[in-house]
């Protein structure tokens, strides 16, 4: 019965227990309050020497955790909204992501940067958009996104054992998702290693005919297409398998797609990425790229995002600009009727 | 050795290291950039003095004076920049990028001092009394990052001497059009005392580091150390706007060599100036004949 919010703070609670060097930094993370949006809740009661309330200054923090993570300790830093990310590049880009290497490799940076990207919920311009990609692509830097088709707790665990540096990438919506979902019983996923710690789910309506089409995606997102796959089955008899990313970036080994999404492609021959960021420039097309790149037939391709504009804050102009399920079913048909055709 | 004669060996050290790199640099021998520390000398020798196994130091892009004086291999650093595979960081950083034992250098203005204010604080959170020493420069200071880490280490009470060498240049802009208020009052605003020194002088400098020091160690608490000191040579190479005239005024009243030269007798600085000239020059050597380092494929 748990939610993605329970399992990350259960992963957070569980992490301080095992481990004295794991320290919390972020604003207003003190209990009573626990966080913008709870994920610390609780931790300051358990390890009141170990939360640190901050300052509102990103940079500042940002580049303290790393005094403490090259200093042996464990640091998980919370940004409170993930559109502050962009306070944080010089800390991530030329320190943290590179300390390790440029010192000549030797060097630990054991450090997770956590936050809620997302809109849906009028925050309007400047606390609603997924600006992940803006730190896809930077060497020695891992982007992770939970997924309620996996474990997002042993995801963020795993992340705080990691050696090197993580953007966590959480999403405001996808906090009160269930894992056990009872709208999503009618699936199956089967789960595999995509690269490192992160796991690839592949998530497919169960006893469906074989599947016409592959989705990528992650986060909140994935369970989006989720809700498209089964409309999709059963009002238009379009049958997808959609492949769950926990990791960003890097995607796979050098160049390579991650082996669940080439499985599925390979039967398939028909991608559809999906994302809540703006379409130029997104994670779709590194994917739909290597993808290209690393097919031998000639595939079927078509991304979902945000229209490129600012996420206004109005119901009605915000739903006018995220990719919802019916965005998401409608390109999938499109796609899917140019192939036939 | 008597503590004299171990300064200005230092202090020679840096001088003919910097002197070697800015004669070379135009037969190409080197990869990149630089930024000498030619009149600075006797702030890393007079600082450095003070500090122990456990200390950490961050440095700016003007480092080699401070990797020098922290106890750094010459060889070392000249095959750095060189891009040699013996490089202390095997050629990937370069002049403004070294790390060896706790030293590290960022060539990012600012960036740094927040780093730096975490690694103290991370002493004081295992309960050490280890400390970290950073330096900046006056242009460094109109980085904002600055004043959220220096918030942060007050609050925190991390202990890290901040060492501010300020030469009143930032490249070619001098101190007056980029700097308002003064440079104590910025740390004093966050309650982080600040112990201003204007001297060439590393006898000066070392008595004032090792108060500023013992503040930080026995009181666990942030200091600035602000140290008006002087740039002789360019900021990079060949790249000085000042005039000659100005430049040569500086030599004349505040080279950190010739001010502690009088408490050597003369056959002793001699001694020194061989010895230390021999150093380099093997250094040098060695470095040259080094090889490149090994093509890296898929770095991660
Ligand atoms: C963030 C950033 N901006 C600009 C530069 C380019 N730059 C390198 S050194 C320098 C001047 C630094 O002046 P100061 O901090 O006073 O140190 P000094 O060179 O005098 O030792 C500048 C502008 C840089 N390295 N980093
Ligand atoms: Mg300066």
């Amino acid at each position: 019965m748990s939610t993605v919010l329970e399992s990350l703070n259960a992963g957070l609670h569980g992490a301080m227990e095992a481990n004295e060097s794991v320290y919390i930094l972020g604003e207003d993370v003190l209990d009573p309050y626990g966080g913008a949006f709870k994920v610390t809740r609780g931790l300051s009661t358990a390890y009141p020497d170990r939360v640190i309330t901050t300052p509102v200054s990103e940079a500042g923090f940002v580049g303290v955790a790393t005094g403490l993570a090259l200093s042996g300790l464990r640091p998980v830093v919370e940004i409170m909204f993930g559109d502050f990310v962009t306070l944080i590049t010089d800390q991530v880009i030329n320190g943290l992501s590179k300390y390790g290497w440029m010192y000549g490799g030797a060097l630990e940076i054991p450090l997770v940067i956590r936050t809620p990207m997302g809109g849906r919920r009028g925050y309007g311009p400047t606390h609603s958009q997924t600006l992940e990609k803006l730190f896809l692509g930077v060497p020695g830097l891992r982007v992770l996104a939970p997924s309620a088709f996996t474990d997002p707790g042993g995801l963020l665990r795993a992340a705080i054992d990691d050696p090197g540096p993580v953007l966590f990438v959480e999403n405001k919506l996808q906090y009160q998702r269930r894992l056990d979902d009872p709208a999503f019983s009618a699936l199956e996923s089967r789960l595999q290693v995509q690269e490192g710690y992160a796991t690839a789910a592949t998530v497919g309506v169960a006893g469906a005919p074989r599947p016409q089409l592959t989705i990528a995606a992650y986060g909140d997102m994935a369970e989006r297409a989720a809700e498209a796959q089964l409309k999709m089955a059963y009002e238009l008899e379009i049958f997808s398998e959609l492949v769950v990313l926990e990791q960003l970036d890097p995607l796979g080994p050098s160049g390579d797609l991650p082996r669940a999404l080439a499985d599925s492609l390979r039967q398939t021959g028909c991608l559809l990425t999906v994302e809540e960021g703006t379409h130029t420039h997104g994670w779709g097309a590194e994917v739909v790229a290597r993808a290209v790149e690393t097919s031998a037939q000639k595939l079927g391709i078509a991304r979902v995002a945000a229209f490129d504009s600012p996420v206004p804050a109005s119901r009605v102009l915000e739903a006018s600009v995220l990719p919802d399920v019916d965005v998401i079913v409608g390109a999938a048909q499109k796609l899917v009727a140019a192939l036939d055709g | 050795m008597s503590d004299a004669a171990a300064r200005y060996r230092a202090m020679l050290r840096i001088r003919r290291f910097e002197e070697t790199i800015l004669d070379k640099f135009p037969t190409g021998v080197f990869h990149g950039t630089t930024h000498t520390y030619i009149g600075q000398e006797a702030n890393a020798v007079g600082i450095l003095d003070h500090i122990r196994e456990g200390d950490s130091v961050f440095s700016n892009h003007r480092c080699h004076g401070h990797f020098l004086a922290y106890g750094g291999d010459m060889r070392g650093l000249f095959a750095e920049l060189m891009g040699k595979a013996t490089g202390i960081c095997g050629g990937r950083g370069g002049s403004q990028h070294i790390h060896w034992r706790r030293f590290y250098s960022n060539g990012v203005l600012g960036s740094a001092i927040p780093v730096a204010t975490g690694m103290g604080l991370a002493g004081r959170l295992r309960g050490d009394d280890d400390i970290v020493v950073v330096f900046m420069g006056d242009g460094a200071m109109g980085e904002g990052v600055i004043y959220e880490a220096l918030n942060m280490a007050a609050l925190w009470r991390a202990p890290v001497l901040y060492v501010v060498e300020n030469n009143r240049i930032a490249q070619t802009t001098p101190i007056a059009l980029a700097m308002a208020g003064t440079i104590p009052g910025r740390f004093e605003g966050f309650g982080v005392p600040a112990l201003a020194i204007a001297s060439s002088d590393v006898d000066e400098i070392s008595l004032a580091a090792s108060k500023a020091i013992a503040e930080v160690r026995d009181g666990g608490t942030p200091q600035a150390l602000v140290i008006d000191t002087n740039r002789f040579a360019p900021h990079s190479k060949g790249d000085d706007t000042r005039s000659q005239e100005a430049i040569e005024a500086l030599w004349a009243t505040s080279c950190p060599i010739e001010i502690h030269a009088s408490r050597l007798d003369p056959n002793q600085r001699e001694e020194l100036a061989a010895e230390v000239a021999e150093e380099v020059s093997q250094a040098f050597a060695a470095a040259l004949a080094d090889p490149e380092p090994d093509v890296e494929v898929g770095a991660a």
